[in-house]
Order: structure tokens, then C-alpha cells, then sequence
């Protein structure tokens, strides 16, 4: 691990360049008229050749979204919406159905390439398949030949609505139903790409599967919605990456992610998510604004989230598990970054329904700058839940005197023979340990990288090995100018 | 190697040095000892350049070169090493990270390559086992749960790892077994020669047995109150520090 040498080096980088991904790709889009009403969903639909079942669903969440107020319990504080002044549709003019990497855009192609995600490389390198959605829509997909072998389905959601159409009816809005909240519902009505993952009874699925979100053309907001099935008995790992270009006005991020476990399966969820998070006056940035949730349904099933969260101007989501099978385990392991005006409200819901579910929760926040921290977290027990456990770590870190960090657990036990631990500490970034490894030669920006990534160990080492690297370095580059 | 003058600091606004002058040539290896709260470690600080130590006047040269307007992180990498008399513990970074990143750092500032992860592993493998500290404790975090002893070894070890031209040892003896200060003093002067130097601040005669310094000075007072030979630790470890405590008051 040598991580934080190459995190100093990266963090000079961004230092001259501030936020490395903020380019932006010149291609021509094809846009739906700006602005959100039943005829963009119904472009939208119509664009993608929707079943009609699909496009009634789309205009029932439209409708509900209509009377639904903005939610404003979150401790974030941003400019109402403005859902007029956006794009809900744009897609590279030139991706109209790639076959193959031949066909893909080799201008997208170097601007996954600048992501440090070479689709040509990938393809060679064994472990991992990328599923791209740039903008809207997935332009490429690799390896699909070998997850084929196994009976994987791995593809756009798009993709799968007209292959698949059997699997997404019945498990589309079985986890988030489209009147959940604001912005699910939002999505529901015009999201626009995603990812599906169906994997078999009793496969175990053979690489890691990955995919990189990018916001790329001005003023679109980006509604992919993921659906990951795992059948009896199997066994997936997913890992989500994210990046924005730099821009001043914000975007909207509104998407929703449904896991489905059945029986004896597993699903492992990671995100590395590192969108544009604004300038140092809080100027631009995403708003991220993500429901995913998912469902252990079988007995002995087990669901999974990672998250390590630096980029967004506001973070907003709680990755949740409902633990219905007996038996089932749910965990959420997080490491939120805020540095500079940056505001995140994130954390987690354990529903435990079914005999024996366990869940545990390592939160990890990091404030740094003028940033605001807040971890939400529920636990429900319900009374049918007998012998359910969980555990709450939640540790707060703080760098500088102006920053933010706030713990919020609700816990409802309704069963008396659950077990309820909530543990939380909140501590400054201390300068014994800072001025200890200056002392052995270790510079400032490297020494808070270094502290930190130790401070989020715990949750590190959930993370698939080729990204636990990728992850420690972002922890240096998201606190850049953070000390001194 | 290093010449101080005339340096008076104070900590939070707290007049602690009142004047030290001290030179250290290279190859030599200097004691200083004192009663408690003296102001040895905080010319240790000083010297390291830890925040919040505020030389009012003086002035201290490395090598020939102004060391007070050095960052800590450039003193390091430039050979100046301090060795903690309470070492901070770091969760979650475990000791070989710590020791290849400091080690990767003075080299990137010599302007030399990182080392491969197999020339690491051979290098801090060997300077384990010469200091009698297992695998186990370059896994674990840096200090964390190390009994006292363990940690004024890790101590050691970094420096024997760093190599560095100017080390400064604060109370590396205290709490150590007969044993660990062998060891501990083996460390020490294996990395002793012609270009190296050394200044060890104790409270005990005994270590200075093992290492045997060229000058002992004692601190006091904020001052150099009096300065000589190996001769002179023994006369205090019998006579205390009562004559120097009184002389000045
Ligand atoms: N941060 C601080 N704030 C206030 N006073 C301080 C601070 N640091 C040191 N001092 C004071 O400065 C004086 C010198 O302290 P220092 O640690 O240098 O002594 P020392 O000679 O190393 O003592 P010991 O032998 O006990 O280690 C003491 O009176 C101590 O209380
Ligand atoms: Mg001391």
C-alpha cells in the first residue's frame, strides 16, 4: 500500500489543476426539449422503444410526483430546484447502439481513458467488466461474452427492458416503489439509463462487475436507475464509480438503485462516488440525491454497502437493507468526505423484519474546510424479528475550527429480545499524529491523507482490492487544502 | 552538523530556553541531561520544528544552513531525526506503511526512486530483527497498543530505517528493560560514524555506559549550565541536580 505516496502526487496534480475530471467531452448531443412534462416522458420512452407497461409507469410516478412536496428534513441547506431549467434526455448523437468497442466514439473512448478506465485495457485485463453510461446512454459493455458463459445478465437497463422484459416487470419498483420519495419518484418518471445485473441460482458471479457514471453535457440531470438480482445461492460483487465534469450552475443526481437477494445470496454494493463537489465558494456541483436500497428476501441472504463518498456539493442518501429473511445480514460501511462548502446527510436504514437478521454499520465522516457531516442512520426492529442484532459504529473526524459534524440515530425496537448497539465518537484531526509524521519526512498533505485513510481503515478494507487503492488515494485528493 | 546560538524560545508564551548555545560536530555524540521540565525536549521541538515553540531570539544552523526556517518535513528529509520521548500512536496505518512512506519521502526529496516493494520488505526485515521486534508489530498500527518498551523500540527502528545525519534521542531509556536498552544502545551505535551525530537526552548514567557520549551537558534553567565528559553524568546520577537548581534561583 503505497497509497499516499502516490495520493501527494495526485494531489499536486490536482493542485494545479483542481478537479481532475473536470473536462468536458466535445460531442454532439441529442437532447429532449428542456424542461420536465408527460411529452419528455413520452420522448424519452418513445426513444427507447418502452413496452406500453413501462411507459405507464413512468407517467403514474410522473403524476404522484406531481403532488409530492420537497422533502427538507435533511440538514442541508441549497436553492429550491428549478426542474424546468434542465434536460432530461441526452444521449452522445453517435451511440445509437454500439455492437462493439469498434464502434464506440473514440473521442468517449479517450475521455474514459482520462477516468483511468480504458475500456480496450479492460478487456484485457481479467477481473473486472465495465458497463459506461455516459450520460444517458451505455454506449459500451465488455465482457459480456463470459459472464454470458455463466448465465450473467449484465447490461443497460435499457437494454434489458427489451431483452429481459419478464425480470425487470416483476423486480422494477419492488424495492423503491415509484411513489417512495421526491426524487425516486422523479426517477421513476424519466430515468434514463442504468444498469441490470441478473446472475443465476447458484452462480457465483466470476468478476467484479463496474460501472462509471459521468454527467457530462451541461444541465442534464442524471436518473440512471440499477437493478441487481441475485438468484438462490449466488454471489455478486458490484462497484459503481462516479465523476462529473466542472461546471458552475449544479446538476441534479437523482438515482435509484434496487437490490433484490434471494435466498442464500449475496450481493455486495460498492460506490466510489466523486463528483464535481463545487468551488471553494461552494459555486456548482452536484447535487446527489440517491435512493438505493435493497431487499434480502431469502433466508440466510446477505446485502452489502460500501460507499466512499468525496465529490457532490450535497450528498443526500441512505443506502438501506430490509432484512425479511430469517437469518439475513445486512451492512453498510461509509467513508463521507466533505471538504471546502461541501454538505453531506448520508447514512443508512436497517429494517429487520425476519427471525435472527443481523446488520452492522461502520460510518466514517470526515469534515473539513466550512463542509457539514451528518450521519442519519435507522434501525428498525420489528416485532416479529426475534433474536435480531445490530451493532453502530459511527466516528467523526474534523479538520480546522469551521467545519461540522452531527450524529443522528433513531433506533425503534419493537421486539425485546433484539440487541441495539449504537456507539459514536467524534474527535479532531490531531496534531501530534500530523506533526509525528511530518517529523519522518512525511509532508502536510500526505500526513493528513495518511491519518485519515488509517482513521477509515475498517471501511477500506470492504472495498474490492484493485479499488481499495483508487479509494485511499481520493481520501488525499478530496482533502487538498484542507490544513495549513 | 548543528550549531546553536544564543536560543531563547518560549511555549505559549512562557519564556522556557533563555539562551542555549550548543555545537555539535559531525561524528559526535552529546548528552544532555536535566532536571524535569527544564527544556529538554522542548529544544527537541524546536529543533524539529513542532508548532507552537516560538524561538524569540538566535539562531540554529544545519549544516551550515538556517534550520529554523525549515518545515519539520524538510528538516526530516534533509537527516535530522527526533526520536519521541512519548511516540504517537496512529490508528489504522500499519507500521510498515508508516516506515515506507517516511522512507519513500526522504528519498523523493534526495531525489532518488521510490524502493520496490521487495527491496523494502528485505530492508526492514533485517533492521527488525536487529533490533529483536517481530513481524507482528510492523503489521500492526503504528504504536497503538505497543507497551512502553515496544514503542521507544519502534522508535529505533524508524531511525535505523531513516539513517538519518542528526538524530536526537528524547528519553529513548526511559521505561526500557536491561535488555531492550542493549538492544536499544546496539541500535544506536551501529549508526554511529565519522558523518553521523547524536544527542541523546537521559535522566539515567546508565545508558551512557552503552553509548558513550563525547560531551555531557546539563541542562538547566533554561541554559547550558555546565558542560564536560562522560565523568559528569556519573557525578550528577550521585549528586542530583541540586546545585544547579539552587545557583540560578
Ligand atoms: N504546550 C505547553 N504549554 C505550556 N507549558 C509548556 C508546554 N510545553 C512545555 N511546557 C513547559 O515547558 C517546560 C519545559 O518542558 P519540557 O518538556 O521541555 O521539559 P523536559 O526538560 O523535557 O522535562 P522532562 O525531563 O520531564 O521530560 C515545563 O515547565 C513545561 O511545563
Ligand atoms: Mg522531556
Amino acid at each position: 500500500m503505497a497509497a499516499t505516496v502516490e495520493t501527494a502526487q495526485t494531489v499536486k496534480e490536482v493542485a494545479e489543476r483542481k478537479y481532475k475530471y473536470g473536462f468536458v467531452t466535445e460531442i454532439e448531443s441529442e437532447t429532449a426539449p428542456k424542461g420536465l412534462g408527460e411529452e419528455v416522458i413520452g420522448f424519452i420512452s418513445a426513444k427507447k422503444g418502452e413496452p406500453d407497461w413501462l411507459l405507464e409507469w413512468r407517467l403514474k410516478a410522473y403524476r404522484h410526483w406531481l403532488t409530492m412536496p420537497e422533502p427538507l428534513w435533511a440538514n442541508v441547506t441549497f436553492d429550491a430546484l428549478d426542474y424546468q431549467d434542465a434536460y432530461y434526455y441526452s444521449a452522445p448523437k453517435t451511440a445509437e447502439g454500439p455492437k462493439s468497442l469498434e464502434e464506440v466514439d473514440p473521442e468517449l473512448l479517450r475521455t474514459y481513458e482520462k477516468l483511468g478506465i480504458p475500456l480496450r485495457e479492460q478487456e484485457m485485463l481479467a477481473g473486472v467488466a465495465v458497463d459506461a453510461v455516459f450520460d444517458s446512454v451505455s454506449v459500451a459493455t465488455t465482457f459480456k461474452k463470459k459472464l454470458h458463459e455463466v448465465g450473467v445478465i449484465f447490461c443497460s437497463i435499457s437494454e434489458a427492458v427489451q431483452t429481459h422484459p419478464e425480470l425487470v416487470r416483476e423486480y422494477l419498483g419492488s424495492v423503491v416503489p415509484y411513489a417512495d420519495n421526491k426524487h425516486a419518484t422523479l426517477n421513476s418518471a424519466v430515468f434514463t439509463d442504468g444498469s441490470f445485473v441478473y446472475v443465476p441460482k447458484g452462480v457465483r458471479c466470476p468478476m467484479e462487475l463496474s460501472t462509471y457514471f459521468r454527467i457530462n453535457a451541461a444541465n442534464t440531470g442524471q436518473f440512471e436507475r440499477t437493478l441487481i438480482i441475485a438468484d438462490e445461492g449466488s454471489y455478486v460483487s458490484y462497484l459503481e464509480g462516479c465523476t462529473a465534469p466542472m461546471r458552475d450552475e449544479h446538476q441534479l443526481h437523482a438515482a435509484v438503485v434496487e437490490l433484490v437477494a434471494l435466498k442464500d445470496a449475496e450481493i455486495k454494493y460498492s460506490t466510489v462516488q466523486n463528483w464535481y463537489p463545487g468551488d471553494e465558494e461552494g459555486r456548482g456541483g452536484i447535487f446527489n440525491f440517491v435512493t438505493k436500497r435493497g431487499a434480502c428476501r431469502g433466508d440466510n441472504s446477505k446485502i452489502s454497502w460500501t460507499q466512499v463518498e468525496t465529490g457532490s456539493a450535497i450528498t443526500w442518501k441512505y443506502p438501506s437493507c430490509i432484512l425479511q429473511g430469517d437469518n439475513s445480514v445486512g451492512e453498510f460501511y461509509s467513508i463521507a468526505i466533505t471538504n471546502n462548502m461541501q454538505q453531506a446527510d448520508t447514512g443508512t436504514k436497517m429494517i429487520h423484519l425476519g427471525k435472527n437478521t443481523r446488520s452492522r454499520i461502520i460510518a466514517k465522516g470526515i469534515s473539513a474546510g466550512r463542509s457539514n457531516s451528518t450521519y442519519r442512520g435507522l434501525v428498525k426492529v420489528s416485532p416479529k424479528a426475534h433474536g435480531a442484532r445490530n451493532h453502530t459504529q459511527c466516528d467523526s473526524l474534523l479538520i480546522g475550527e469551521r467545519c461540522g459534524a452531527h450524529t443522528v440515530p433513531y433506533i425503534e425496537s419493537k421486539n425485546r429480545s433484539a440487541r441495539v448497539e449504537h456507539e459514536a465518537t467524534t474527535s479532531k484531526i490531531s496534531e501530534d499524529q500530523l506533526f509525528y509524521c511530518r517529523q519522518r519526512g512525511i509532508g502536510e498533505e500526505e500526513a493528513v491523507a495518511l491519518v485519515v485513510n488509517g482513521f477509515c481503515r475498517e471501511v477500506l478494507q470492504q472495498l474490492p482490492m484493485e479499488f481499495a487503492v483508487e479509494a485511499q488515494k481520493l481520501v488525499g485528493i478530496s482533502l487538498e487544502g484542507s490544513v495549513g | 552538523m548543528l550549531e546553536i546560538t544564543n536560543l531563547h524560545a518560549t511555549v505559549d508564551g512562557k519564556a522556557i530556553l533563555k539562551g542555549i548555545d550548543l555545537t555539535i560536530q559531525p561524528g559526535e555524540m552529546h548528552a544532555i541531561m536535566g532536571p524535569n521540565g527544564s527544556g529538554k525536549s522542548t529544544l527537541a521541538y524546536i529543533l524539529s520544528g513542532r508548532d507552537g515553540y516560538e524561538v524569540t531570539e538566535g539562531e540554529v544552523r544545519y549544516e551550515g544552513r538556517d534550520l529554523l526556517v525549515m518545515a519539520p518535513e524538510e528538516r526530516a528529509a534533509e537527516g535530522l531525526f527526533l526520536a519521541f520521548q512519548y511516540p504517537v500512536e496512529i490508528p489504522g496505518v500499519p507500521n510498515t506503511t508508516f516506515l515506507k512512506e517516511a522512507l519513500n519521502a526522504g528519498r523523493k526529496h534526495r531525489g532518488e526512486g521510490p524502493l520496490d516493494a521487495m527491496q523494502f520488505l528485505k530492508l526492514i526485515r533485517q533492521k527488525t530483527q536487529e533490533l529483536g521486534m517481530t513481524d507482528e508489530m510492523l503489521k500492526r498500527a503504528v504504536n497503538v497498543g505497543f507497551s512502553g518498551g515496544e514503542k521507544k523500540r519502534n522508535e529505533i527502528l524508524q531511525m535505523a530505517v531513516l539513517e538519518p545525519k542528526l538524530a536526537v534521542l528524547d528519553e529513548t531509556d526511559s521505561g526500557l528493560d536491561i535488555d531492550a536498552l542493549k538492544t536499544v544502545a546496539d541500535g544506536v551505535n551501529a549508526l554511529r560514524g565519522p558523518d553521523r551525530s547524536m544527542l541523546v537526552i537521559t535522566h539515567y548514567q546508565r545508558l551512557l555506559n552503552y553509548i558513550v557520549p563525547d560531551k555531557v551537558h546539563v541542562l538547566a534553567q533554561g541554559r547550558i549550565a555546565r558542560t564536560g565528559g562522560p565523568e559528569l553524568a556519573e557525578e550528577l546520577e550521585a549528586k542530583g541536580y541540586a546545585e544547579f537548581t539552587t545557583a540560578a534561583a
